[in-house]
């Protein structure tokens, strides 16, 4: 009965609660009696008062609200109007049903309603509906545990129902169907038993060892599913075994099912696991079977859904499902709803994400401390508020996650409207909108992204005659795809346009100045060019895009937020443009380094790996500034060098270490000093002073008061990749 | 020799010696496979079976299901204490349909 006491619990939890409301709705109403919105209030409080203690048999306690109800009913219509009086009585009214429920919680099963009690039930009803109402009031509380005790009565409906059909191998397989039975038994007791064999053959087909019993077993027993099909565990290759859960189970199934949190949506297999109602041996027989539909030759059988296959099966009863699919749309639907529920202030979300910054970095000053000290005791508590602290800050963060999804969508819009004043059939493809990234990025991330879709639109692809007499179709594609790559995301252009044409943009770009000649420039450079402020292949300039000035601007703002932005592209086949973001703006995970005493922050997504310089699996030409690891070449840079005009190497510290990085698809190494570890890294931006410092981000404050800079990962590479002249000349 | 047969005023009363077991049920079943051929009223005593399993019993099923068809006349007569006990396991009895003695001699199970 224990679940009986927890639900008469919750519902006297709630009926109190929601009599205080009404108390404090009453209240309300005295200034303002015509708000329908409080009447309905109180209205709700009795109805559902009523309809519990219906639940829980309180029958005095749904007569007496039944009135109020009545009463109240009226109210809500307009059919009576609301005084002083009548709120003074319903008040009356709220504190009697107060009393009669500590009645009915303390006595239970007294069925003579104290006179006091009764009476003035009585006389509120009076005053209430202005008439005597004592024959409407039951005296007695009715034997509400009837019910429970009929239960047990019914053989059939508590029993569980057991099918065991044997395999004709099962005896030959040293099985015994009887010492299954005989073990059953001591798990409860068999109701009822039915032994038949209908596939006995006649005369000499009989073959005596093959095995044709099957059972069907009415099987009482408190057991759960799982305890007794672990009877049948060593028979289950041998023998098709169902185990239907008895009734009276059905409904406790279905009040587990009803007591799962609906804070996700789970699958429903899962949830009948859960409630015990099926085990999961049924749900990977009855996935098979699902698999075996949806793999059978005949296309048009459709493979069956889950629910239907365990009715079928009969491991579940189909009420234990239809309850379950009924909660799971359910909970669908409160995910759903509760997703755009809270509207938070997103300057509040930043004011917090700011404190857990500072949380970080006074968490990194205690770390430092309690290093120092040397006590251990503290440093146990002190790595496990690590742990909290690094929680809270990606649940802080992931606060302002948003789907890039809703950004995506409003491009289609753009595209109709483009392709149709353009005269172009153009058609949208969205991929991988579920991705999600920092709400102010995605902001950010919106007008670049407008841009170049209205570049692909407008430059990108041709007309639907061009199209057709390139042998393309006269539809033309721009997909945008965004996914998630090593702490960054990825969004990519591509449309299957008619591409950008080397020859042009080199054309262009020394007409402008940009460049002397294309002398020594990888495809990809050239690509790159029309990034560059006053460079535009289109011959017209159109009211959308052509006259040169964007890509830049795009490109600029693009790198702002820490991002690189690619463009590839293959002649008359189409253009696909890669944008690579970091996912939030305020705190990464950073690796610290040393060089010159100085310390600097690495992203750690950006990191691949780290080698000491001499190692042998390190090759470096200092000559020309490369380095050969493990047979991949790639550019190095000292940070000594380079942050500090440092021109003696080695002697200095004895050891160096090179910390390879990685942005896209380039790869570079850092020489450094030292390697300090891993840092949770809140990125405090650097001053305008410093905006044009090159090779810096960002700065950071360390535990110990200190300032740590953030590299610029992407442009050190670059300049690893440009300077390897320069640095050359300095050794 | 599993089985040991007297004729009696055209009643053929078999005697199942031995286990009724997987073990045994094969020779068994060769054995009484001739009797449904040619009898018209079988007896089975067992009386001394000492032990009987599924397959035992199945060969039980299988007689009577042989002897239906072909109107033969079978009953099962000193139904030993493991029979009796299979039987009550299984719910067989009203299959069978044959009275059960029980002997005060048997432990209670």
């Amino acid at each position: 009965m224990s679940e009986f006491d927890a639900a008469l619990s919750t519902f006297s939890q709630e009926a109190i609660e929601l009599l205080t409301e009404m108390e404090t709705c009453l209240l309300k109403l005295e200034d303002t009696p015509d708000d329908s919105e409080t009447i309905n209030s109180v209205f709700r409080a009795m109805h559902t008062i009523k309809g519990s203690s219906g639940l829980f048999g309180f029958n005095v306690i749904v007569a007496f609200t039944h009135e109020a109800e009545t009463v109240l009913d009226c109210v809500r219509n307009g059919e009576r109007k609301i005084d002083a009086v009548l709120i003074s009585t319903l008040l009356g009214c709220k504190d009697h049903t107060i009393n009669l429920l500590e009645f009915c919680f303390e006595n239970e099963g007294v069925v003579e309603l104290p006179a006091a009690l009764q009476e003035a039930g009585n006389d509120l009803i009076e005053q209430l509906t202005g008439k005597a109402a004592a024959e409407s009031l039951p005296s007695k509380v009715e034997e509400q545990s009837a019910e429970v005790e009929t239960e047990g009565s019914e053989i059939s409906a508590d029993n569980w129902l057991i099918s065991l059909d044997f395999k004709a191998d099962a005896l030959r397989n040293g099985m015994d169907p009887l010492s299954f039975l005989r073990y059953l038994k001591t798990l409860g007791d068999i109701e009822q038993i039915l032994t038949h064999a209908p596939e006995l053959p006649s005369g000499e087909a009989m073959d005596p060892e093959s095995c044709y019993l099957h059972f069907r077993i009415l099987f009482k027993s408190d057991a759960d599913k799982a305890m007794i099909e672990d009877v049948f565990e060593f028979a289950a290759d041998d023998c098709d075994i169902k185990i239907l859960p008895p009734n009276s189970k059905i409904e406790h199934y279905l009040n587990l099912l009803n007591e799962q949190p609906d804070t996700q949506v789970e699958r429903l297999g899962e949830m009948l696991i859960k409630t015990g109602a099926i085990t999961a041996k049924d749900i990977s027989k009855a996935l098979q079977h699902q698999a075996g539909d949806s793999e059978s030759v005949d296309v048009d059988i459709v493979a069956k859904p889950l629910g239907e296959i365990l009715v079928e099966q009969q491991v579940v009863q189909k009420t234990v499902v239809e309850g379950a699919l009924k909660k799971q749309e359910n909970t669908r639907q409160k995910v759903a709803a509760e997703a755009n529920y809270i509207r938070v202030d997103s300057s509040k979300l930043g004011d917090l994400i700011d404190l857990v910054g500072e949380l970080v970095i006074s968490g990194a000053a205690m770390n430092l401390m309690v290093e120092r000290h040397g006590l251990p005791d503290v440093e146990e508590i002190a790595t496990s508020m690590n742990v909290l602290v690094s929680d809270i800050r990606d649940t802080a963060l992931k606060l302002r996650m948003v789907q890039i999804g809703e950004t995506f969508t409003r491009f289609r819009r753009v595209v109709r409207d483009v392709s149709k004043e353009l005269n172009k059939d153009i058609e949208l493809t969205i991929k991988g909108g579920e991705s999600e990234l920092d709400k102010t990025v995605v902001e950010k991330i919106n007008d670049p992204l407008t841009h170049l879709i209205r570049n692909s639109l407008d430059h990108g692809i041709e007309t639907p005659e061009q199209r057709l007499l390139a042998g393309k179709p006269a539809q033309g594609h721009i997909i945008l795809d965004a996914h998630h790559e090593s702490g960054h995301i990825v969004i990519k252009i591509s449309d299957d346009g008619a591409g950008l044409d080397s020859e042009k943009i080199i054309e262009k770009a020394i007409a402008n100045g940009l460049i002397k000649s294309s002398d020594g420039m990888s495809q990809q450079e050239i690509f790159n060019l029309i990034f560059e402020a006053g460079l535009s292949t289109k011959q017209q300039a159109s009211s959308l895009s052509g006259r040169g000035v964007g890509m830049d601007v795009v490109k600029r703002n693009i790198e702002a937020l820490r991002g690189a932005v690619n463009i590839d592209s293959v002649y008359g086949q189409g253009t696909t443009i890669t944008i690579h973001l970091p996912l939030t703006l305020a705190i990464i995970d950073g690796f610290m380094v040393e060089t010159e005493k100085e310390r600097y922050i690495i992203p750690l997504s950006m990191v691949e790996e780290c080698v000491e310089m001499d190692a042998e699996e390190c090759e470096i030409d200092s000559i020309q500034h490369y380095v050969n690891l493990r047979g991949e070449v790639m550019p190095y840079l000292r940070l000594g060098d380079y942050f500090h005009n440092r021109t003696k190497h080695n002697a200095v510290t004895g050891r160096e270490s090179l910390v390879v990085v990685r942005f896209g698809q380039n790869k570079a190494g850092f020489v450094v000093d030292d390697l300090l570890g891993e840092h949770q890294t809140v990125i405090k931006p650097l001053g305008k002073v410093f905006q044009d410092l090159k090779g810096i981000t960002g700065a950071t404050v360390l535990g110990d008061g200190n300032v740590a800079l953030i590299l610029d990962v992407q442009g050190l590479i670059q300049q690893a990749t440009k300077n390897k002249p320069l640095l050359t000349t300095t050794i | 020799m599993a089985i040991q047969v007297k004729k009696e005023k055209g009643v053929t009363q078999i005697v199942m010696h031995d286990e009724m077991t997987i073990y045994t049920a094969l020779e068994q079943t060769n054995e009484l496979l001739p009797h449904l051929k040619v009898d018209s009223e079988l007896q089975l005593n067992l009386s001394a079976v000492s032990e009987i399993d599924s397959a035992g019993v199945q060969i039980l099923m299988f007689l009577k299901q042989e002897s239906k068809h072909k109107n033969i006349k079978l009953s099962l007569i000193q139904h030993s204490q493991a029979v009796v006990e299979v039987f009550e396991l299984l719910n067989l009895s009203s299959y069978f349909g044959d009275p059960i003695m029980i002997s005060a001699g048997w432990a209670s199970s």
